[in-house]
């Protein structure tokens, strides 16, 4: 099954997504802190990462905790976002 | 004093995907759908309650809670409470009967910590689901997932809590069941009954007005609970805390979150509480304990992530 690298620039990080998985499931699942984990649903806001480059797919996440300008600049939400190559973000907290 | 306050009515959560919340609510907590209205709500309840629906689901760009409301005995005590509000000095907005399928006039008036209250006194009863009321079957057997029977409290984050004490108790009639005070004596979370359960509604203070903790459906017995852990993995549905017991209210209960990030509860057993029962007081230095009875240490999410 396809995996994705995921280097998370500001904490020294490298993790791996299967495809369909979530960057912050991926992060879960091997057991690392980087992102802290919250309600897993773009809900609550504590997973917030800037993307910089990678290609993802994402779903709906709560306008409260990224607005449409921040989503255009690349803010998000991890439990939200679903890599289709390797990426690499930026922690956020 | 009681003032004909009688139990939670309905709670309407705002999800961002209302199919993928369905899954959650009807599917998995195995909640009952019983309606959708014009505007994309969608009606739920527990297989045990009378009325019509306790649950309103809304699809919105923000999760949370619009909105919970408590059904009262009667419209003359409606009406009393209604004038009590504004002599308090609240803003009390009408809502006309039928804005909810299928419930009568609602009173709107925002708590100090900023929520969204209603009273109501009227709503279609369509009975227990499945089941007649007259020599009635234990309970029906096409129900689905953890078989909820019926929507019990909210747990909202807020910050003023002393206004919310005044308000409970001494317009809207509750009873402060439990609370939590730190040293200096100030609350840090506060616990309301309007019937004998341990708690109908509680608060925790938080900074920020308006917050969604968790909405709460009832099970029978502590296997339940545990077959509601199952049906939790089985589902990959994210985990919050638990199988575990409160030490406030005692309960049994475990905590994982809708497809949106909303909490949800099921739990079972706890403590009772009549009128004349004394408040019942943790301190926060026993906080661990009072949150999570056996692990008693505090989990930075339970108190931190809310919608
Ligand atoms: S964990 Fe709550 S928004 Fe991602
Ligand atoms: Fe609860």
């Amino acid at each position: 099954m396809e995996r994705y690298q995921i280097t998370i620039i500001n904490r020294d990080a490298v993790f791996s997504c299967k495809a369909g998985q979530s960057l912050l499931g991926g992060v879960v699942s091997q057991r690392q802190k980087a992102i802290d984990v919250g309600c897993r649903g773009g809900g609550c806001g504590v997973c917030k990462i800037r993307i910089i480059s990678g290609d993802y797919e994402s779903k709906k996440m709560s306008i409260k905790h990224v607005s449409a300008d921040e989503l255009a600049e690349g803010l998000a939400l991890s439990c939200r976002i679903f890599p289709n190559s390797d990426m690499v973000i930026e922690a956020l907290d | 004093m009681r003032k004909g306050v009688m139990r939670p009515g309905h709670i309407q959560i705002r999800v961002l995907d209302i199919e993928e919340a369905l899954k959650h609510y009807r599917d998995l907590i195995g909640l009952i759908e019983v309606d959708r209205d014009d505007v994309g709500r969608v009606y739920l309840k527990g297989w045990t309650e009378v009325d019509k629906f306790s649950i309103v689901l809304r699809e919105a760009d923000e999760p949370g809670m619009d909105f919970v409301s408590y059904k009262v005995i009667d419209n003359a005590a409606l009406d009393r409470l209604e004038q009590d509000l504004r002599d308090y000095g609240a803003e009390v907005t009408e809502i006309p009967a039928g804005e909810l399928k299928g419930c009568g006039r609602r009173i709107r008036f925002k708590a100090p910590t900023g929520h969204n209250l209603e009273l109501f006194a009227e709503k279609e009863q369509t009975g227990k689901w499945g089941l007649t009321d007259r020599n009635p079957e234990a309970w029906p057997r096409n129900l689905t997932g953890m078989r909820a029977t019926r929507f019990d409290h909210c747990l909202l984050y807020g910050d003023d809590l002393e206004g919310n004490v005044k308000l409970f108790t001494e317009v809207l009639g509750f009873d402060l069941a439990e609370q939590v005070l730190d040293p200096e004596g100030n609350k840090a979370a506060v616990f309301f009954s309007c019937s004998s359960k341990a708690h109908d509604v509680a608060f925790i203070g938080h900074p920020e007005k308006d917050k969604f903790h968790h909405a709460s459906f009832w099970l029978d017995n502590w296997q339940d609970v545990l077959r509601a852990a199952d049906l939790i993995s089985m589902t990959d549905t994210p985990l919050d805390i638990g199988p575990t017991r409160h030490g406030l209210t005692h309960g049994q209960t475990i905590y994982f979150f809708d497809p949106s990030g909303n909490r949800s509860e099921v739990f079972c057993g706890g403590d009772y509480h009549y009128p004349d029962h004394p408040t019942v007081t943790w301190d926060t230095g026993e906080l661990g304990k009072a949150i999570f009875y056996h692990t008693r240490e505090i989990n930075e999410r339970f108190l931190t992530v809310l919608t």
